[in-house]
């Protein structure tokens, strides 16, 4: 569908907006290639990304958003500092929401700067901020990375919290591996009976299929450690469910977050990272003291993020989908660096929604 | 104009689909020769008997242009998005029954959850550098049921036929498929998932939610809807 010319010129002031900051144009392709995407965002992201076939380059996908090639452009370089901003289509099916659009326009801006990254979060909320003024926006925020800290920071086998760390962003399984690891649930009767069996091979069937004895071994020896630990202390569970139930204005939601450092020391760097920005944000003229700030924010969307998170909805149209949204994506890129990573936060806005907005306000 | 009602052309499926309405007080049959794909229904006025192939069902239903139509649970809920905003589920058939289950190998005696599995395709990624394989054809069913059950870190292989040999053949590292007796399951060195089951499957009486009714139609609605006791 052709844009409407008034949500291009959107588009377009938006950009600019952003090229006055320092960032560069990036121009993507729209056809990525599914495998890199899936290995990013695992097989969820068939269900929202259209896919088709090349004949030659294989299976392919429509760009479901820029932050794969920008990150990919950036890699050719590593110049640091980098601004880079986009305007583009990108394209998402709409399954369960069959009246959005599943084609519509972004506008982005993302910074890669690893030597001040609290400048960084802020500088990239500010323009977002910047941009949508005036308009009737609420925004939200959060911090993955305080709930990661949390998770590496409990006294329990490294096993257990990559299990946790593995599922941060699917709240339901992350809570009944809690509920396991405390004891709160009670272990699978097969597990229990595997693990009290004197030969767990006496019902194997035939050694088939690419996971091999090695594997299952090891998965078994996993088991047993785990059997043989300690439950997590239900000190140690509040203090997870104490950070993610924070709802609080930022300033509160710190000091919230600092008495609990005090039982969780390992949380420490990065509540003091979380005062950085905060003090980084005040000076770009943010108020922060009527700042939302949530300790579950960011959890359930498709994205890597695992820092600062936030996103601006409109307070009179709760129906539209968040007219923008960010944060930081250091994970995400030392996966597509092989290994080498590099500080990044960024955000995108839809102009369609901002176009809506403002014929609305009218 | 009539009411259409669709119905399996061929097989099992078919002819219990035809003694059920048949037990009912709806007769119908087959025109013509048993190749020809055209049907008749007697017992109600202005109602249509259409023969499709069980997997166009669903979607004829949700393009409305048959009103009724008997297919497999599965099908419907795999082949249409938002299935339940498209189609209304009348009737259960009581036959035709089949589950949608999760396998794995037999020799993987150190799973039996989907919690099990999660963690297996944790470890299998990091020790051979891809997601785990799940081979099927019921994609869009199986993510959902992955998905809502914090399953990560496996991929989905299509696989139209002899599903349960892909792991042998090391295609894929587990299956999702429909089984009714488990037995080709255990014949390939395979078994089902203790909560690994997607949908019990069987075939059922849908309405589509989307096709137009004229007032007469709407009359051989109530009558058929009568004679069904729905």
């Amino acid at each position: 569908m052709p844009a409407d010319p008034a949500v291009l010129a959107e588009a377009k002031a938006l950009r600019q907006q952003f090229e006055a900051l320092g960032g560069q144009v990036v121009k993507a392709d729209i056809l990525l290639p599914s495998e890199t995407l899936l290995d990013l965002y695992g097989e969820d992201i068939r269900a929202r990304a259209y896919v088709t076939q090349d004949p030659i380059r294989g299976e392919m996908m429509l760009r479901p958003d820029f932050t794969l090639p920008v990150v990919q452009m950036h890699m050719e370089t590593f110049a640091e500092p980098a601004r880079y901003t986009y305007s583009g289509k990108v394209f998402r099916k709409q399954e369960d929401a069959a009246g959005r659009p599943s084609e519509y326009i972004q506008v982005g801006y993302e910074v890669f700067d690893g030597k001040a990254p609290a400048k960084a979060d802020a500088e990239v909320y500010a323009a977002i901020a910047k941009a949508l003024d005036g308009l009737p926006v609420r925004a939200s925020t959060g911090d993955i990375g305080i709930l990661m800290a949390a998770v590496r920071g409990l006294s329990t086998l490294q096993i257990r919290k990559d299990a946790l760390l593995r599922h941060i962003w699917r709240p339901r399984r992350f809570r009944a591996l809690l509920d396991r690891y405390g004891g709160r649930s009670s272990v699978p009767l097969t597990r229990a009976a595997l693990l009290a069996s004197a030969d767990p091979w006496a019902n194997a069937g035939p050694d088939i299929g690419l996971r091999d004895r090695a594997d299952i071994e090891a998965r078994l020896a996993f088991l047993r450690e785990d059997a043989s630990a300690p439950p997590l202390s239900s000190e140690e569970i509040g203090l997870i469910d104490a950070i993610l139930s924070i709802r609080e204005s930022a300033p509160i939601a710190l000091s919230h977050l600092r008495d609990i450092a005090v039982d969780l020391p390992a949380i420490g760097p990065a509540v003091a990272r979380m005062s950085e920005r905060l003090d980084a944000l005040a000076a770009k003229g943010v108020d922060v003291d009527d700042l939302d700030f949530e300790g579950s924010y960011g959890r359930t969307s498709l994205e890597y993020y695992d820092g600062f998170v936030f996103g601006f909805t409109s307070t009179l149209r709760p129906d539209l989908p968040a007219v923008a949204t960010g944060g930081r994506y250091d994970a995400l890129t030392r996966v597509l660096g092989q290994g080498r990573s590099v500080p990044a936060v960024g955000a995108v806005i839809r102009p369609d929604i901002v176009h809506l907005l403002r014929e609305g306000a009218q | 104009m009539t009411v259409k009602l669709g119905v399996p052309s061929k097989g099992r499926l078919m002819d219990k689909t035809f003694d059920w309405f048949g037990a009912r007080g709806l007769t119908l049959s087959k025109a013509g020769s048993d190749r020809e794909y055209s049907g008749r229904a007697e017992g109600i006025d202005g109602l249509e008997l259409v023969l499709l192939s069980a997997g166009e069902i669903p979607r004829e239903l949700a393009a409305g242009r048959i009103h009724y139509g008997v297919t497999g649970s599965d099908l419907v809920r795999e082949k249409l998005p938002a299935w339940d905003r498209q189609v209304r589920e009348m009737m259960p058939l009581g036959f035709g029954g089949a589950d949608l289950i999760i396998a794995v190998p037999q020799f993987w005696v150190d799973v039996d959850t989907l919690d099990d599995l999660d963690a297996a395709a944790a470890q299998f990624r990091r020790r051979h550098g891809f997601r785990l394989r799940i081979a099927t054809k019921y994609h869009r069913l199986v993510r959902e049921f992955l998905q809502a059950n914090g399953v990560a870190d496996y991929q989905l292989v299509d696989s139209q036929g002899a599903t349960e040999g892909t792991v042998k053949n090391e295609t894929a590292e587990a299956i999702a498929d429909i089984t009714s007796t488990g037995e080709t399951l255990r014949a390939n060195g395979l078994k089902t998932l203790s909560d690994g089951l997607i949908h019990a499957s069987q075939a059922t009486l849908f309405k589509s939610r989307k096709a137009e009714w004229t007032t007469e139609e709407r009359a051989t609605m109530s009558a058929l809807e009568a004679l069904l006791r729905l």
